[in-house]
């Protein structure tokens, strides 16, 4: 037998094919041009956001995502929606990760029925009003960020058409919120939420202001998720997505409500070497890092991880070697996103790896300590960071239920007060975090713990830091204040309020 | 200087309008003007005056009445003032309103 | 002693809440003239409703000399203030017209006759050479402060980092509190932002002999306690001198012997003191003891 003969009668027993050269089909044809000009010619750059969306097939009712990376500097959502609208696009299940004061241009797209559902993590400015005023037939759906990506994941939230920011992105699609060539307009760091919709979104559209050369690795979201890519003018205005390094508060009332929450986690049996640390981006919770940063140095304490929300006090901490690893599903400010471009222990995770509910692993339950804010406590612990004490839809669920749910010790930071509107009371306007999760409240009036933690109770009383009980907190507040009117809300349902699992915790009513 | 200059006459009458408070956070502004009503008049404007509202009305009218005075038109832009703080800048500026220092300081507040 | 402005009333309402051991509400020079009226009313409303934990409330008043200062001691005493503070007392009869206006507020508001304290606040050259005179002009008095500001202008010279220009009236001061049996209080710093030369400070006057310094922000509070409070060593040292002088008083000699050295009763005084300003400042702890 010839070489061919015994190769051919082989492979009759193995019932495949042979490869024929010359009458095969080949996958494509060999393109033999140098890169740069394959790249130019074949990539998937679109021409117009107007043809992206074409291609993706949207139609009427379906649903859009976008990211809230670029804070209250962002332009690609009121940029997106003006364009749909103009493409004659109604009905729309609008599904960001959140809402800011410079997405107020919605209001006119809900009232035309561009937009019909929204289901978000948050909120304001005047788009909130208009909303607890009775905007919308359908409420606002509120979702923390593990039960958005859970829900993401679990397909009850089914995003056909994601229209990703990016601040820089290749012709194929590895895309970063940072750049490492061109000019970084928009550094927006960490795209973690954006990582979600992109994994499971049928169509996914990038949209940068800064197109570099391929291939922008590390990614921040693999080329293989990408479908279209759109070059716009700004993807966002600098000057409000972030600023420098997130100063520490100088008001007396958050250094002190600060110092407390530091001498709580330092007595509190969580401080050891190798815990790990998550804490608030602004007012006392983010002081806490100062002071126990102190702590960490006099005792020789180091932290295995800081988790967040990372803010340029943490970055701080992972140079000084007192953290060992941040993992950072948002960065807050300058420092956070340079960190996370050059530092490889400075790691991007999204926000299933964050916090899904459904995961044993995800980060949130790695956690030792979280210091969360509140806008209000009540006497059960549960806490309000929606809704502010006028009923007004102001804030973002975020992940405070999450974090207060995986750590071992939550703890919640706000003043007994803030002017004459006490902060602790008997009942919060909505409840976001329920108290079962909630272990410490510390105001500038004093600290009180959650009795189903008799063991931190006693821990600090150890450490002759008086903790007084939460409902005298609530009296002390209210004789100082006096006892406010209940609010006049409406009986419309604007705001749906769910648990990580999907469950309803509240129901926000309208308000003038 | 007379020993009688701190108790309060029966009934006072309003000689110009005054004002008292600032808009800083914490103060309530008050201003005070004759009326032509036998009541005490008070609008409100307040930054939580769904809460506090018909609190802070309250306090301003007595405080007004307990100064002994009975035709009175009140503006108050209130910023979180506290029930102290709104009596005391009612206080003064019916002091103001009628020329005289008097008060009655061993009053139970 | 954390000074409140008297015409504030965001910072009125829970000025308490940083720890001072004092609170210096103040009529006088942080309030302008067309308010003093006003700021009257809102610190006699504070005293009498705001709950001040245990904090001691002292009002600043304005001098008799001003259309202003009676009408301030009247009021605040009938408000209940703890202590009357007397700026630019020059002689011992500031203190007696004082003490005189006082005492008619306390019989006409019904209030214990000698339970209103007084502290006099020294700001001026004539107040430093009357220092003992005033310090011991009146049982109510408690403490005498020094003003750096005002004493420096009258001094017709300038304010200093290291403050040599108030060397003499800070050991006038120090001396007549202890001839007359009072407490001594230093000037406030003003820079704010300077935490390191506020420690430095007040490590100088409280080895002047002060018992405590003015403050004008709540982030000073925590400094100044620290340079107040004994160190660790001071502690167990003193407690080791009480316990050895407790036990030659059992043994009913009067001799004290410590470490084979011989401890002198001015040293065991000494010792009392370092441990009640450990117990105010919450070094230790009376329950922790062994």
């Amino acid at each position: 037998m010839t070489r061919d003969q015994a190769f051919y009668s082989a492979l009759s027993a193995l019932n495949k094919p042979a490869y024929v050269p010359g009458e095969n089909k080949r996958l494509y044809d060999k393109d033999t041009s140098p890169l740069k000009n394959r790249m130019a010619r074949e990539n998937k750059i679109v021409e117009s956001l107007e043809k992206a969306v074409e291609l993706s097939g949207l139609q009427n009712g379906m649903t859009i995502s976008f990211h809230h990376h670029f804070r209250d500097g962002d332009h690609i959502v009121n940029m997106v929606v003006d364009t749909l609208a103009r493409m004659g696009f109604r009905d729309l299940r609008l599904a960001p990760s959140s809402l800011s004061d410079v997405h107020a241009p919605l209001i006119q797209h809900i009232k035309n029925g561009v937009i019909s559902h929204i289901e978000t993590s948050g909120c304001r400015g005047a788009l909130a009003k208009a909303v607890s005023q009775g905007l919308m037939d359908q409420p606002m759906i509120f979702r923390s960020h593990g039960g958005r990506a859970a829900a993401i994941e679990e397909d009850e939230i089914h995003i056909d058409v994601a229209f990703l920011g990016a601040s820089s992105c290749d012709p194929f699609g590895n895309a970063n919120g940072y750049s490492r060539e061109g000019e970084e307009k928009s550094m927006c760091g960490s795209l973690g939420y954006a990582r979600v919709d992109a994994q499971y979104a049928d169509n996914v559209i990038v949209l940068t202001d800064n197109i570099v050369g391929y291939p922008n690795v590390p990614f921040g979201i693999s080329q293989r998720l990408v479908d279209y890519i759109v070059c716009v003018d700004d993807v966002g205005d600098a000057s409000k997505i972030m600023t420098g390094a997130t100063r520490f508060s100088t008001n007396p009332h958050d250094l002190m409500i600060a110092e407390a929450t530091s001498n709580v986690i330092v007595h509190s049996g969580y401080f050891y070497d190798g815990f790990s640390l998550q804490t608030g981006s602004g007012g006392a919770s983010l002081s806490v890092t100062r002071f126990l940063r102190e702590a960490m140095i006099e005792k020789n304490i180091h932290a295995s991880f800081a988790l967040g929300g990372i803010t340029g006090a943490m970055v701080k901490l992972l140079e000084e070697g007192l953290v060992s690893r941040l993992l950072d599903v948002q960065s807050f400010d300058l420092d956070a996103a340079l960190s996370l471009k050059n530092n490889r222990f400075h790691q991007q995770i999204d926000a299933n790896y964050y916090a899904n509910p459904y995961r044993r692993g995800a980060a949130v339950n790695q956690l030792d300590v979280v210091v969360l804010s509140a806008l209000e406590v009540d006497t059960n612990f549960n806490v309000n960071v929606l809704t502010g004490s006028d009923g007004i839809i102001r804030g973002a669920v975020g992940g405070h239920p999450d974090t207060a749910a995986g750590a071992a010790l939550a703890i919640v930071v706000c003043p007994l007060m803030r002017g004459r509107m006490p902060s602790v009371r008997d009942h919060v306007n909505t409840i976001v975090t329920p108290g079962d999760t909630v272990d410490v409240l510390v105001t500038d009036q004093g600290i009180a713990v959650n009795p189903k933690r008799p063991e931190v109770a006693e821990r600090l009383e150890k450490a002759h830091l008086k903790v007084t009980p939460i409902e005298e907190l609530a009296r002390r507040a209210e004789r100082i204040t006096g006892k406010p009117d209940p609010l006049p809300f409406g009986d419309k349902i604007v705001g749906v309020c769910t648990y990580r699992d999907g469950s309803v915790l509240d129901l926000i009513r309208n308000i003038t | 200087m007379e020993e009688k200059h701190s108790e309060v006459p029966r009934t006072m009458k309003i000689t110009m309008p005054a004002s008292a408070g600032t808009m800083e956070s914490g103060d309530i502004m008050i201003e005070i003007e004759p009326g032509e009503q036998r009541e005490v008049e008070v609008v409100l404007k307040s930054s939580v005056a769904n809460e506090f509202g018909k609190q802070i009305v309250a306090t301003i009218r007595r405080a007004v009445e307990e100064f002994g005075l009975e035709y009175a038109v009140i503006n108050a832009v209130d910023k979180g003032a506290l029930d102290c703080t709104i009596r005391a800048r009612v206080a003064a500026a019916c002091q103001r309103a009628t020329a005289s220092d008097g008060f009655d300081w061993g009053k139970r507040a | 002693m954390l000074f409140v402005p008297g015409n504030n009333p965001g910072m009125m309402s829970d000025a308490h809440i940083y720890g001072s051991d004092a609170l210096m509400f103040d009529l006088e020079d942080s309030v302008t003239l067309r308010e003093k009226d006003a700021a009257r009313l809102l610190v006699y409303h504070a005293l009498k409703t705001i709950h001040y934990g245990e904090c001691e409330r002292v009002v600043r008043v304005n001098p008799l000399s001003t259309p202003f200062g009676k009408l301030d001691i009247e009021a605040m005493v009938a408000a209940g203030a703890e202590v009357i503070r007397l700026p630019k007392t020059e002689t011992a009869q500031d203190i007696l017209d004082t003490e005189a206006e006082i005492e008619r507020a306390e019989q006409k508001y019904g209030i214990p006759v000698g339970q209103t304290r007084m502290m006099a606040a020294v700001e001026g050259a004539l107040g430093v050479v009357n220092a003992y005179k005033i310090a011991s002009a009146s049982p109510r008095l408690v403490a005498i402060a020094l003003g750096a500001e005002d004493y420096c202008a009258n001094l017709k010279t300038s304010r200093s980092l290291e403050g040599s220009e108030l060397q003499y009236a800070r050991g006038a001061i120090v001396v007549a509190a202890r001839a007359a049996g009072i407490d001594c209080i230093d000037t406030v710093f003003s820079d704010v932002n300077n935490e390191e030369q506020l420690v430095k400070e007040t490590r100088m006057i409280k080895q002047l002999g002060f018992d405590g310094k003015s403050v004008i922000n709540p982030r000073q509070i925590k400094p100044v306690h620290r340079v107040f409070t004994p160190t660790h060593e001071e502690i167990v040292k003193a407690q080791r001198i009480l316990a050895a002088s407790e036990e030659a008083a059992a043994r009913g000699s009067g001799v004290v012997a410590l470490d084979g050295k011989m401890i002198d009763r001015p040293v065991v005084i000494r010792a009392e003191r370092t441990l009640e300003l450990a117990y105010a400042s919450r070094a230790v702890f009376e329950e922790d003891e062994v």
